[in-house]
């Protein structure tokens, strides 16, 4: 039984702040990289060929069943086997990105198949050519639909960056972890990760609540 | 049959007489009351009571709080002001220690269960089949047995001629056919009063008939006491003992249908007929 | 590949499936205590577990799971490894099941809750008679997405060191060092269960749709697992306090 030493918080802080900016890192870039590559298995998904939408499809829906940790492992210990070699961060990104590209593929399609057909064949009446009719049309109204639901899994992927401490990334949840080594003092270092979790997580989702209210009209 | 025409009474009254099964005896009394929505006053300080055994049709233009007084009836609403009460006890309220309070659930309950309601959209519940529709509260409410319920159903079924599809899903029948089981489902509560809240509107023209068939044959053929906004107006001409006309939260009129429908007082009551007769 | 190894896998495969049912229970217990209680009449128990789904939604698993087994200790509360995964395992992803109960529960039609007042059902015949019989079906594609994320989130105990497949994947590497095979098999393990979680779930909802006289229509796609982009999606549980 011990208890809770708030000079012991304060000499911890640096530390885990420095953990918290590789974790904002993560979890920025692997949301560029699972924006850019939902949109790829989305539009790959369209394909008239069902030798490209019958691989992308298998290869998605392992990826969205399987854990993100194995995954994580997987790209960890395998890839540098094959030549690749990338920092742990990097790894990670990579890691994060895939996972969460199989759901914002699902986001994309949402979001396109939401446009009322009666658009299309609006735009289609108006001998609109096809590319104006996406990029002025359906992308515009599909945006309003998507915007909401990838900020949610932005989110969601902030809170799995602590799985990236597995695969020796220094974010919040290893800096806490390499403290607690030394110290034997668990208590501090893991509350105030866990606290600092909810307290960056819900202002964020109140915000994107806010952002759906306005741009779903 | 009285409609505004009872002064107003003061709360702290005696309650009146416990209802007789008699015809005749009070069994519904609104006494001034009030109910908003936001801003707007649906009911204003509306006073009229219904004669047991009486079949009282409420007639107006659309959001005149005819459907209101259904749903205060039925505690699907709470009046702002003023008290219902039916059988000569409080609806809302209890009385404790000589002052109206408003009325725990399990009182209201008791209340509730003298009244049956038809809605205009069935409001089956369509995880049952039609013969537990029927009987799920007759045995879970009142304690009936459940051979005793299943009897009951049926003879029920037969009364609106369903007797045939009692094994079916509601969404395997028309709108005429799970109106007419929810009127079965109504009836086997036993209830002093049944409301009948446009109990047509929502039905195809050719499945009308059907219903008001039914209707018709229960108001000759019992002594329930029945309490319907409608717009049919011949089906409320023959069933009818007495109608009301409402207009902006208040009756403007009431008197026997034969003279509502043909020698109305109030200019506001002729305009209504002639737009929907 | 040896004997053993397969034989390592399966052990783990074992306790990762023992670890998902109990968290699947927990999680269960939770979402519908806590769903229902976001209906309540009263303001103070919906706000309480409102506060509850905003916490546990808002923090991580991994970290929960951390400090339940080396914080909590400190405490004075020592929990042997696979309860600290079960107990963090059941209590975030309950949250996150609560919200599925609540949708599913409002989005019953009023009218139906309204003709079970005028039957003069008590609160709990209308929730238990009428309600819920309408909503389970409902809350069937949403859990089943749930789960499978439960079940990927038991890998996360293999950092607790809980011998499940991810652990005994670890071992196999350390001792083998052939990381592609190993992973892989294990990936295709776990994908495994989840197609076949899938597939029960499927049945499932097709029974209680049955039961209550709907038809669903067959699954789209091989793997048929519709994700919440729209419906039950965080976004559309968040909308806080409207009723």
């Amino acid at each position: 039984m011990n208890n809770w030493s708030w000079s012991y918080v304060g000499e911890i802080m640096p530390d885990i702040l420095r953990g918290l900016w590789i974790t904002v890192q993560a979890t920025f870039y692997g949301s560029l990289v699972s924006f850019a590559l939902g949109l790829v298995w989305a539009l790959a998904l369209r394909a008239p060929s069902r030798w490209v939408t019958w691989p992308v499809s298998i290869f998605v829906e392992f990826v969205r069943n399987t854990p993100l940790l194995v995954q994580l492992f997987f790209l960890f210990f395998v890839l540098p086997g094959w030549g690749l070699t990338f920092a742990p961060l990097t790894t990670g990104v990579i890691g994060l990105g895939l996972h969460y590209s199989t759901y914002t593929s699902e986001v994309y399609r949402a979001g396109i198949d939401g446009v009322p057909p009666g658009q299309w064949e609006a735009a289609t009446a108006l001998s609109l050519p096809r590319r104006r009719i996406w990029i002025a049309v359906i992308l515009p109204q599909a945006f309003r639909r998507v915007v909401p639901a990838l900020g949610n899994y932005v989110i969601a992927m902030f809170k799995d960056t602590p799985l990236l401490a597995g695969i020796t990334v220094a974010d919040m949840l290893f800096q806490a972890n390499s403290i607690s080594a030394t110290t034997f003092d668990y208590l501090e270092p893991i509350t105030v990760v866990g606290v600092l979790f909810v307290v960056i997580s819900y202002p964020t989702s109140l915000l994107l609540r806010a952002l759906e209210r306005r741009l779903v009209r | 049959m009285s409609a505004d025409s009872n002064p107003p009474k003061d709360r702290t009254d005696e309650p009146s007489a416990p209802a007789k099964s008699a015809a005749g005896t009070e069994l519904i009394r609104f006494d001034k009351v009030t109910k908003r929505f936001g801003g707007h006053t649906v009911l204003d300080s509306l006073d009229f009571t219904v004669s047991s055994g009486k079949h009282v049709t409420l007639i107006g233009p659309s959001g005149s709080g005819k459907t209101t007084i259904l749903r205060l009836l039925m505690t699907l609403l709470t009046p702002d002001e003023g008290t219902i009460r039916v059988g000569g006890e409080y609806l809302t309220h209890e009385e404790k220690g000589g002052k109206l309070v408003p009325a725990g659930e399990k009182h209201t309950r008791e209340i509730r269960k003298k009244i049956g309601m038809v809605f205009q959209q069935f409001n089956l519940f369509p995880n049952m089949k039609v013969l537990r529709n029927i009987t799920e509260a007759p045995v879970h409410v009142l304690g009936m047995s459940k051979d005793a319920a299943e009897e009951r159903a049926r003879d029920l079924l037969e009364l609106v001629g369903l007797t045939e599809h009692l094994d079916k899903y509601p969404t395997q029948l028309s709108g005429g056919q799970q109106q007419r089981v929810a009127i079965a489902r109504a009836l086997a509560m036993r209830p002093q009063v049944l409301l009948l809240d446009e109990v047509t509107s929502a039905l195809d023209p050719e499945l009308v008939a059907g219903v008001l068939d039914v209707l018709r044959d229960i108001a000759h053929t019992t002594d329930i006491t029945m309490l319907c906004v409608t717009h049919e107006m011949n089906f409320a001409r023959d069933i009818s003992d007495d109608v009301l006309m409402f207009d902006a939260g208040r009756v403007i009129e009431s008197g026997a249908p034969e003279k509502i429908f043909s020698e109305p007082e109030q200019e506001r009551t002729r305009e209504f007929l002639s737009a929907v007769l | 590949m040896t004997g053993a190894l397969w034989g390592l896998f399966f052990e783990g495969l074992w306790i990762t499936i023992q670890l998902m049912v109990y968290s699947a229970a927990l999680a269960a217990a939770v979402a519908f205590g806590i769903g229902l209680s976001r209906t309540s009449r009263f303001w103070i128990v919906r706000f309480l577990s409102g506060v509850y789904v905003e916490f546990f939604r808002g923090t991580s698993a991994l970290v929960l799971m951390f400090w339940l087994f080396f914080a909590l200790p400190l405490l004075g509360w020592q929990l042997v490894g696979i309860w600290a995964g079960t107990l963090a395992l059941g209590l975030s992803y309950g949250a996150y099941g609560s919200e599925i109960v609540r949708g599913a529960v409002q989005a019953v039609a009023p009218a139906q809750r309204e003709a079970a007042v005028a039957l003069s059902f008590t609160p709990w015949q209308r929730l238990t008679k009428v309600i819920l019989p309408q909503a389970v079906p409902e809350m069937m594609p949403p859990f089943n997405n749930l789960l499978i994320e439960l079940l990927k989130g038991t890998a996360l105990a293999s950092l607790l060191s809980i011998g499940e497949l991810t652990f005994q994947a670890k071992l196999a590497r350390l001792s083998t060092g052939q990381s592609a095979q190993i992973y892989g098999i294990i990936l295709v393990l776990y994908f495994l269960v989840a197609f076949v979680l899938t597939r029960i779930m499927r049945v499932l909802e097709r029974r209680a749709k049955a039961s209550i006289g709907r038809a669903v229509p067959r699954g789209e796609g091989w793997f048929s697992r519709k994700l919440p982009v729209e419906q039950q999606g965080p976004e559309a549980l968040a909308t806080g306090g409207k009723p």
